[in-house]
């Protein structure tokens, strides 16, 4: 194993140290437990966006620190949960008064920590809501599954939750716009390399030089399904497709009730992409795929698109959701309207995303 | 017989030391059907309830469980921390004050922590889980005692039902956690939580009979 590190042990404490000597006029980075947060936290009158993830998916969540998007963000171990103490911790560094707004990618691990976080910071009086990301629609169902994955609208709702909350959106009202922009959004991921997860030392899977993996995550897990490797127009206008035409994609998660304090179970189902949409469409690579091959891919989407009726209004190119240096991309489309781009447009200052400023 | 402190706090080093060992293994499974940190992650996890033990370790059994349970709970991570954090605390709840346990107190003390592990991940029987492995142990074990047996053959059972339900997750389709995306591709690996499981289950069975 070839990587840019010292010790293994301290590979994600050394990139948060990192990030605290780069960033300082935006965020700044708390230990034991590990956080980093706005460097202007608590921001006075403003709902606090917080989220958090395992490590290894740079610049998801830590780059995204700053004003217009994250208040605050968890990283666990490499591909593994953040911890609740982190949450908790975190939440009562940003908390201003008007609550937190976890924003949970939808794993089983980062769910259950987050509920517990959530159970912790309410019992401080902290106001807090959950509001889960599952936008892969690699997972076909969630009676038989754990649900879809959160992928790359992860970013987007981070983006737009968090102008919302800038421009002064209650708690509910944030919610109510994350669980919109969830249900709004689609994503699709593959994979042409597998990635090291510097703890184990090895490929998490061997994937041969002719083939690919369909339908990943973004932990080096396995895929939906391994083929021989096609070209970026088949690859890119089979996932485009099948993210176009996903059904209403219905599903049980579980929110919180503030005056229960306990979770109850909400019904949530996907609007289908229709003809006259306009459409962000957000580009990724998994970390390893250089960015020209993004702009081959996005020219095939772009053509896909135009077929199938919807305009791409605003884009996002880059590594912005990462499995290490996998080597693989993921396409993620969300509809918008017109309080979607106001928020997508409005300025954002991280290391991750900057532009307004 | 009764089960007395000391082997409680053996129980939770010898877990320590069989983790430790299987660490490779435990990832490897995890690898096959996750995201290869499973053994990592218990790993790191038992070795920071080792540097508490000693300031735990002349206080009562349901302290002592409470206290492994938060330690893993901000250690561990993943879905095995909430999971074997919320084991251990709701066991370490069971036997709250205890300084020695009756058989009736270590069935309570193993069962709560289980009906603890599936309030907070939600799992039923042949979800491909760490359920798998203490749902039939849990029932070997009441049997047993039911039976009159003593508490050294009673555990064996136990163990013996949970190495078994470990084996009986190879042929299962994962429908939890992230083993479940990968659909029918699961089958044929066994479940990393179920091989923990009865690991933790071996270790207790081990201090006791000895």
């Amino acid at each position: 194993m070839k990587k840019l590190i010292n010790e293994i042990d301290d590979v994600v404490k050394e990139q948060l140290e990192g990030m605290a000597v780069a960033h300082p006029d935006v965020l700044k980075v708390h230990f034991d437990p590990n956080y980093v947060y706005r460097a202007d936290a608590p921001v006075e009158g403003k709902v606090a966006i917080v989220s958090g993830g395992g490590s290894g998916h740079e610049p998801m969540h830590g780059g995204f620190v700053g004003m217009g998007m994250l208040d605050g963000a968890c990283p666990g171990e490499v591909f593994t949960s953040p911890t609740p103490d982190q949450m908790y911790e975190c939440a009562k560094a940003v908390n201003s008064g008007a609550g937190v707004l976890f924003i949970v990618k939808n794993y089983t691990g980062d769910v259950m920590n987050f509920e517990m976080a959530a159970e912790m910071a309410h019992a401080d009086g902290i106001k807090v809501q959950n509001i889960l990301i599952d936008d892969d629609v690699a997972v076909k169902d969630s009676l038989y599954t754990a649900g879809r994955r959160g992928v790359g609208v992860t970013v987007l709702a981070e983006k737009i939750v968090g102008a919302a909350a800038e421009a002064g959106y209650d708690l509910d009202q944030c919610a109510d716009l994350c669980r919109k922009v969830n249900t709004y959004g689609k994503s699709m991921g593959m994979a042409i390399t597998s990635c090291i997860v510097p703890a184990a030392g090895k490929p998490t899977f061997d994937l041969p030089d002719d083939e690919m993996e369909i339908g990943i995550g973004i932990h080096g897990e396995p895929g939906q399904v391994r083929e021989k490797m096609a070209t970026a127009d088949e690859i890119t206008e089979r996932m485009a497709k099948e993210i176009l035409t996903d059904g209403a994609y219905a599903r049980e998660v579980r929110e919180f009730d503030r005056d229960s304090g306990d979770w109850v179970t909400v019904d949530v189902i996907d609007p289908v992409f229709e003809e006259g949409d306009k459409i962000i469409a957000f580009v990724n690579s998994m970390g390893g795929t250089p960015v020209s091959e993004l702009y081959a891919v996005y020219r095939k989407l772009d053509e896909v698109c135009k077929d199938f009726g919807v305009e791409i209004v605003r884009n996002l190119i880059g590594p912005y959701i990462t499995s290490l240096e996998m080597q693989g991309m993921s396409i993620t489309l969300l509809k918008a309207d017109d309080e979607i781009l106001k928020f997508w447009d409005a300025p954002v200052k991280t290391p991750g995303l900057r532009w307004g400023v | 017989m009764t089960v007395s402190k000391n082997q409680i706090v053996q129980w939770l080093e010898k877990t320590a030391d069989v983790l430790g060992k299987n660490k490779e293994y435990l990832t490897e499974l995890d690898a096959a059907i996750g995201d290869a940190d499973h053994g990592i992650n218990m790993d790191r996890g038992f070795r920071k309830v080792m540097e508490k033990l000693p300031s735990v370790a002349d206080k009562d059994i349901g302290n002592i469980l409470k206290t492994t349970g938060m330690t893993l709970i901000s250690s561990v991570g993943g879905a095995a921390g909430p999971l074997y954090g919320t084991f251990y605390m709701r066991s370490g709840m069971a036997v709250a004050a205890k300084e020695e346990l009756d058989n009736d107190d270590v069935l309570n003390m193993l069962q709560s922590g289980v009906d603890g592990i599936v309030q907070r991940g939600r799992a039923q029987i042949d979800d491909k889980t760490m359920f798998d492995a203490w749902a039939p142990a849990l029932a070997a074990l009441e049997a047993s005692l039911g039976n009159g047996d003593d508490l050294v053959p009673a555990l064996g059972n136990a163990v013996a039902a949970a190495e078994q339900g470990m084996k009986d997750t190879i042929p299962l389709q994962a429908k939890k956690g992230r083993a479940s995306y990968l659909g029918e591709r699961s089958i044929g690996h066994q479940d990393p939580g179920a091989t923990s499981s009865y690991l933790i289950l071996n270790a207790l069975l081990e201090v006791i009979e000895s």
